[in-house]
Order: C-alpha cells, then structure tokens, then sequence
C-alpha cells in the first residue's frame, strides 16, 4: 500500500505515530517521518492512523477497480 | 426564549439529549446574556479559536468573576496542587506537556500506547469474564468505569495489590465531580477532599519509591526522567498524575458508555461491528462526533478583544466553546443528528484542537475500539434496559450514571 | 452544458494529454476521470518511473528509513490512461495541437496540460559536474545514488547551497554521523525564502547539530583525483575543503526549454498562465486549450497584488491541477481561479519548519509567539502594513491563526497581545532579506513579475 501525508495539513498532533509506530515516526516534537509504501500486514495499524488523523491529512491507496474507469464515481 | 438557554443546557431535566438545545442555541453563534459566558456553538467557529492565540486556558486571565460561570462549582475544584497544563498557557503548558508526554508518547516513547493493547485487551476480557448474571448487567460499575481506571494504575505503574485502594479514591473523586442535588454537600466536599489527600500521599510515597528505585512506568519516568526540558518537581509530577487521573478517566467511562448505549440504539451498526471488529475504528471517530465526552470547554478566556462573526467579544471575557454542538453542526456535516460511521469525513471536535487538543487521545481510542468490539462479539443478543438510563449530573462530562443492559449470555 | 455541445462531445470523447507525470499530472489526471471525463488521457513522463512523491527523498529515503523506489504515490480513483513513461517531450505544435516526443512519435490532443516541473541545476562547471561524488537531488535516480554514497560511509559531506533541500540534505548526514560542510553564499541558511532573521536561527540549528556551516563564501571550483572522483572544493575565502561526497543544491531551474519556439509563452521563468491556469501565449493572449501546473507554472495571486507567482510547493501543485483539470472541462462562467494560499515545509534537525503567505515579500518581521534562542517560535512578516507571510518553527498549531491574517489582510504589526509573546516580540524589525537581485540558493516562491495594472515598483522582478 502506498500513502502520502499531506504535510500542509500536518499539525503534529502524532496520532498516527502513536497507532501505527512501524509506519510513522515523530522526528522531534512535531515533524513527521513515515514510509512512503507499506506491507500488507499493517493495514490495520495504517487503518486507525487514517482515521484518527485530527487533520485527515493522510491518504492511501483507494481500492480501485483495476479496469475500465473512466465513469464517473 | 433563548435568554434561558443556557439553564436548561445545565438543567438535568436535558441530560439525556441536550441536542435540540444546542440546534437553538446554534442560531445565535455567539450567545451572550447579562455577565454570562460567550457562548459559540458553531463549528468553524470553534475550530478557529481553538487555534487562535488571543484565547488563554489560564484562569488568572479571566475578568469575570467566578460565581458568573454557571459551571463554576463543577469545573473546577479546590486543590492545594499547582495548576496542570491544562490550565496553562505556553510556554509553561508546552512544557510541562512535553515532559509528560516524554514517557508517554513520540518521539522518546513511539510505543508505548501500542504495546498496551494486549493488555487492554486481557483487562477488557476478565471484566467481560466477570460478568455473573446477564439478566441485569450495569455496563457502567460492571465496565466502563473500573477499565480506564486499571489502564491509568497500569501506566502509572501502581502495584496490582493497590490497585483496589486506587480505585476507591478515584470513584470518591469521580462522585464529587457530579455531585447529586440535595445531598450534604459539606459532607461531600469532606469525602472527597480526604480522598484527595490520601491519593496524594499514597502518589507521593509512590513517587518517592521511585526517584530511589526507577521502574519503566509512567511515574518512575515522570519524577526521574531528564531532557532540554529539565525534571519535574515532585508536585508537578502529582499534579499531572492527579490530570491523567481524572481527565483520562471521566471521558473514557462516557466515551464507552455513550458507546454502546448508541450502538444498542443502532442495532444494524452493533452487529456489523460484531462480524467485523475493525469497524470499530470508523465507529469510534463517529462516536466522538455524535456523543462527544466532553461536550464543551468552559475554561478558555481572551486576551483581547476580539470579533467573531461581528460580535466583539471583550477582553477577559469567559468562553464556552460547545464541542458538541459544533460536531452536529449541518453547514459542517450532512445529516449530522444521524449516527453514521460510514461518513468518510468525520473531522470531529471530539477530542477538541490545537496545542490542547486531549493528550490521551490515542489511549482514549484504543480503549474505545477494544471495549466496543469486544462488548459487540462477546455479549449475545444484548438490549437496553431502560431508554434513556440515568444520566450523570455533570452537564461537561456527561453520560449516562448507570446503563442497564441484559444479554441472553456471554460467548467465550 | 456548452452552447454547442463541444464541451460534452470533449468529455465523451475528446483527447487529454498531460505532460509531466509527477505530482500535478497525476492529480490533474485523477480530477479529470472524477469530473467525467470519458475520453482518451496520455501521460507523457520523461523518467521512467509511474507518479512517486518527492519531499520524502530529502528526508526519509537519504535517512535510510525508506527506499527511493517505494515512494510511489498513492491513488485516488484509477485513470485509465496511456502512459508514454520516460520519453521527454520535445516539441510543441500549437496550431496542428500536436506534442512530439523524444522517440519521433507525435501525440494529438484536444486539451494540453503541462506539468514539467523543475530540475535541479546543476554545477556549473560541466567537467566538474560529471566528477565522480558529485549529485544534485531532485529526482529518485538522484536520491537512490546519494543515498548508496552516503551508505559507504563518507568522510566529508560538502553541500553547496543552504535552501531547504540542501539544509535538509545537511540534516541527514548529520544524523547519520557523517562530518558535513555547508556552503552558502548568503549570510545565512534559508536567507532567501525566510530573510534573516530566521536564517540566523536557521544557521544556529546546523551549528549546534555540528555541521561545519560557511557562509557568505562561494564554491568556486570542485578537484577530481586521477580517478575522476571529487576529492576536494575550492572556496572564494581561500580554503579548501576535502570532500568525496559534494551535493550541488542551488536551487531549480523550470522545464521549459522543449517549447521553444513553439509561440507558448514559456522561458526561464516557467510558463505564464492566468488564474485558471491557461497558458499565455508569447503575444500575451490567452490560450484556451493549453493549461499549465505545479512548479513550473507562474500565476497571478490576487492576494499579493497580482504578481504572478511561482511557486515550488507540494501543495500548490495539487490544488493548481485540480483547478487545471476542472477548468479544462468547464465553460468559461464555472471555471475557478487558482487561488491557494503558499504553504510549505521543510524538516531539518528534527525542526518542523512551516510556513503560508509569502514571506520573502515581507519587509519586516514580528516573533510574535515564542523565542528564537529556543528555536521555538513563530515570525510573521509584514509588508506596506499588512500582514503577508508568517513561519513556524516547531508551532504549527498556530499557523492556522496566521494564515486567517493573512487572506483577510490583517493589519501589520497584529495589534493584539498573545499566549507565549516574549519580550522580543514586543516590536516588528527589519527581515533583513538580501538585495532580490543577488542570486540566493533555491527561494521557494519567485516572485517573477507584475500584473500590467500593477504600477507600484516595489520588487526587483528577476531572480533567475
């Protein structure tokens, strides 16, 4: 799975670093480090980061339909 | 009409469900009468003070007296400690929340609040596994209330066999913070002042064990742990025990308990929830913006006059900021008097924002999600009792006092 | 709907092609399936790799904590589009609407998005530049081969440049125990983008992190061994420094060299467009099929006088290719300006530095929370009176506050007492930004000219 963090929107509140600590980590008080594409085994912990995102700054690969897109959603 | 809203809000006849009073109030986004607080209930109203430096936590801004806040008996209580970051601005409360979060969170404790959740869960389990007669279960002292407690013994690194004397003073605390109208008041206010020294002698006594002999709890690392921030003094450190205590517990009890008395009262969630316990996670977020366990702060003052929607609010003013009222604001969110954890966007106010956004918050939601899915997979054909239960008469801290619930048993 | 049907017939079954397979060109591509597009979308890239994110090479990949190959970006909806991967565009035929590419193909379309981006300059001296230890860092390629030295463990790191890429490069040797040399030509880190007064904050982090920090010093010559690995640098004070790694981070320049000739306004500067990001072409008159954005776009901002601004931000090139894509399938009445207020980062030392508005236009700042010495603050920075940027170090939660100040024109110096004011925010002083027309190393925002109504000559334009 890959992610990105909208770091604009980051406001270090660390939420996700707290839920998910394999994927994300606080490098000082407030900027944020994390990996880019993570295993499939953490989806869970990827999942409570994402949702508890005070700023819904986190994104993650939708599950889109691989074929034929195109239609509007 | 409104000239009485803010009564009937703190009125217990509308515990149950404040919410219609908030829609009213709403329609004044900065309500004001006589030498009452300013009260703002809409969301991005709140949001943006949350964020705006002109606003103080600390009381000793405030110009208007005490006795004017009608939530001034129940906010605040007489202690002899300092005053916890809570109650602070920067850079006092930045640092002070730094160094509690120091043991607690990252970046010097990543995993701290991770590596508890299978501890949680055996807690959940044997508080589950406690449960003797289904036919009338009080999810309140049979479960919300003892899990957060046991959690905080757990972080703070109280001994198992004190754990029970822990608990007693924290439900003497918790009781005088919802006091019952009518009792002795003199009486209570005994109570729970001896509670409170005791709890501060024993913490005292445990913090001194500590500095001699470091464990790799919260406490031992509160009282020893050095930094660019420097140590605690020993009543910092009973200070922030003391916030942890009573902030961390108070919300959780009604976070889980609005919890399930929400899911008992949306059976197709609840059983969704137990197929799958993940949906915990989307149910808890919409949780803290349905029934939010802090449903205003009271405490915020402005250091300036300032304008919000064309009204000037003065200088040493008191705010109330209406947490809930802005979570089921509809210019904010669709629908938003229906709980619905499939909302995609759900950027509650729950845990409110800005630097004093809830320190525990990721603790608060592993318990939620633990507690939920657990109580969802493991009590069978759960109902409520009573609708609405007795409610607690904290109007900030609010929750039901007792919920009632039977089941036809519980799974292993 | 269009009066004629054009638009509908566009959406059904009209040909997208976007030119820049990064950022912006794959959120451009994502909102035009999201707003129905139906037709054909080719995605023309001249590397060879699918859209992957940038910031983390700087940080996280030369950290060693992820890999420059799985920083691929993550995505919304699928786009079903034709990618035509690491094959440069070379040419542009405005009037037959044909892209040509590297491989001799040509490409047709009905709406042209282009979305180039920057490179990073490179070293001037070509012979130097092709020494063995040398890099810049924009790219993956670039990040894995720095990367891959730094692993060998180095003995000495110089970094030419003290921007934000270059101090963040600094930053992550440092953390790795690699010794490092900053060179910088201004006075400071940072100097271009934040002025002065943070810079000397700026300059105190690298010092106290042990970067060995040279400022107002030029890198005037790099020395190869017989191997032709860089061994040595060469400075303007007289010193020489021995170095076997040298990362050249001094700035960008925008892809626009592939149009030439083809009647688009575009050069040195990037591509002008007006706020619905249509490209102007060279005669000044709008084009109403070519759209341009992310970096190497240069737009007018209503809130910074109209200056056409461009901007090297992560977040302006989504929000620019959303507006992009949403105007190219719109009529003229629902088309949205481009009107995003600047904001960026930069982690370096384990500071999060952030920062809206636009600082290097301010004159003066005031710290109007917290203090530099704890390298804990936040500057806001005033300009004819208003209030036009601000930054943060380590107090982003306040930054929300000041971006408010700034898209309602808040008056500067901000009147009204905060929480954390210290005794050094009590007056606005001078920001003390260089002279705009010295070349500083990488200013995020360049701001490089004026709308034609704007008479007010207040900014030397150029600085590129």
């Amino acid at each position: 799975m890959r992610l990105v963090v909208d770091l604009n929107r980051c406001q270090g509140y660390a939420q996700c670093a707290f839920l998910a600590p394999d994927v994300f980590v606080m490098h000082g008080d407030e900027s944020l480090l994390y990996s880019p594409e993570v295993e499939e085994d953490r989806r869970e912990d990827l999942a409570r980061a994402v949702a508890a995102c005070p700023v819904q700054a986190i994104v993650v690969d939708a599950n889109f339909p691989d074929t034929n897109s195109g239609t509007d959603r | 009409m409104t000239e009485a809203i803010l009564r009937q809000i703190i009125d217990y006849a509308h515990r149950a469900d404040p919410y219609p009073l908030y829609a009213e109030l709403r329609q004044t986004p900065v309500y004001h009468d006589a030498d009452g607080p300013f009260v703002l209930s809409r969301y991005y109203d709140i949001q943006s003070l949350l964020h705006d430096p002109r606003i103080s936590s600390d009381a000793r801004n405030l110009k208007t007296p005490a006795t004017a806040n009608p939530l001034a008996a129940e906010a605040d209580e007489e202690t002899a400690l300092p005053p916890s970051f809570l109650r602070l601005d920067p850079p006092e409360h930045d640092r002070l929340r730094r160094m509690t979060n120091r043991p607690f969170g990252p970046p010097h404790s990543p995993r701290r609040v991770h590596e508890m959740r299978g501890e949680l869960k055996d807690i959940v389990s044997g508080l589950i596994d406690g449960i003797d007669n289904p036919d009338r279960i009080d999810l309140v002292d049979q479960f919300s209330y003892p899990f957060p407690v046991t959690v905080i013994c757990r972080l703070l690194g109280v001994p198992r066999e004190d754990e029970a004397r822990f608990h007693s003073w924290a439900d003497t605390i918790a009781a005088s913070l919802d006091p019952v109208p009518g009792a002795d008041t003199d009486e209570r206010a005994k109570v729970s002042h001896n509670a409170r020294t005791e709890l501060g002698m024993y913490l005292a006594g445990l913090i001194e064990e500590r500095r001699k002999k470091p464990g790799d709890d919260m406490l031992s690392q509160l009282s020893t742990a050095g930094g660019p921030d420097g140590v605690m003094t020993t009543m910092e450190v009973l200070s922030t025990a003391a916030l942890l205590l009573i902030a961390g517990h108070e919300t959780t009890v009604n976070l889980i308990t609005n919890g399930m008395l929400t899911l008992l009262r949306n059976p197709d969630v609840l059983e969704r929830l137990r197929k799958d316990p993940n949906f915990a996670v989307p149910v808890v977020e919409e949780l803290l913006r349905f029934e939010p366990p802090v449903q205003l702060v009271p405490q915020r003052t402005t250091l300036a006059d300032i304008e919000v929607r064309g009204v000037t609010i003065p200088k040493g003013a008191s705010l109330w900021l209406v947490l809930a009222a802005g979570n089921r604001d509809p210019d904010r969110f669709e629908d938003p008097d229906r709980f619905d954890p499939d909302r995609g966007d759900i950027q509650h106010l729950g845990f409110g924002s800005g630097i004093h956004s809830c320190f525990g918050a990721p603790l608060a939601r592993l318990e939620a999600q633990l507690a939920l899915s657990e109580l969802a997979r493991r009590l069978e054909n759960p109902r409520l009792l009573e609708d609405p239960p007795p409610y607690r008469q904290n109007a900030v801290l609010r929750g039901p006092r007792h919920l009632p619930i039977a089941c036809d048993g519980i799974r292993p | 709907m269009s009066v004629d049907g054009s638009l509908d017939r566009l959406k059904r079954e009209g040909r997208i092609v976007v030119v820049g397979a990064s950022l912006a060109g794959l959120r451009a591509a994502e909102t035009l399936r999201e707003k129905g597009f139906d037709g054909s979308l080719t995605m023309i890239g001249d590397e060879p790799y699918e859209p992957y994110d940038r910031p983390p090479l700087s940080k996280q990949v030369l950290l060693g904590r992820a890999t420059a190959d799985r920083t691929g970006l993550p995505r919304h909806r699928a786009i079903d589009a034709r990618w035509r991967l690491g094959v440069p565009a070379t040419g542009l035929d405005m009037a037959a609407r044909r892209v040509r590419l590297a491989d001799g193909d040509e490409v047709e379309y009905d709406r042209l998005l282009i979305a180039t981006g920057i490179r990073a300059r490179p070293w001037p001296q070509e012979d130097e530049a092709e020494l063995d230890g040398v890099f810049v860092l924009r790219t993956r390629d670039d990040a894995e081969a720095l990367e891959r030295s730094l692993a060998q463990g180095p003995r000495r790191v110089l970094v030419i440049g003290a921007g934000f890429t270059g101090s963040e490069i600094a930053s992550a040797c440092r953390e790795r125990g690699i010794a490092v040399t900053v060179a910088e030509r201004a006075d400071a880190p940072l100097v271009g983008a934040l002025g002065g007064v943070v810079g000397r904050v700026a300059a105190e982090l690298h010092r106290k992190h042990g970067v060995d920090l040279r400022c107002g010093v030029m890198v005037t010559g790099l020395e190869g061994d017989s191997a032709g690995r860089v061994r040595a640098a060469h400075f303007s004070d007289g010193n020489t420094i021995e170095a076997d790694v040298v990362v050249v981070s001094l700035g960008a320049q925008r892809n626009t060299e592939w149009l030439a000739g083809s009647g688009l306004g575009a050069g040195p500067r990037g591509i002008a467009c007006d706020a619905g990001c249509r490209a102007f072409d060279i005669r000044g008159i709008v084009t109403d099929d070519i759209y341009v954005a992310g970096d190497v776009a240069r737009s007018p901002h209503p809130l910074f006088g109209y200056q056409f601004l461009s901007l090297e931000h992560w977040g302006n090139a989504v929000a620019q290719a959303e507006t992009a894509a949403h105007n190219m399938l719109s009529d003229s009445a629902d088309r949205r300006p481009h009107i995003w207020v600047p904001a960026f980062w930069s982690s370096q030392f384990g500071v999060n530095i952030k920062s809206v508005g636009v600082p290097s236009m301010g004159t003066e700042i005031l710290i109007a929370q917290g203090s530099r010495s704890e390298h804990r603050f936040t500057g806001v920075y005033g300009y004819q009176d208003r209030v036009i940027g601000a930054v943060t170090f380590d107090q982003t939660k306040w930054l929300q506050f000041y971006q408010q100040l700034i898209e309602t024109t808040a008056p500067f110096p901000p009147a009204s007492p905060t929480v954390d004011r210290r005794p050094e925010g009590q007056q606005p002083m001078p920001a003390d930004f260089p002279d705009p027309s010295v070349p500083t190393h990488g200013p995020t925002v360049t701001l490089s000219g004026y709308a034609p109504d704007d008479r007010r000559l207040t900014f030397t334009p150029a600085r590129h």
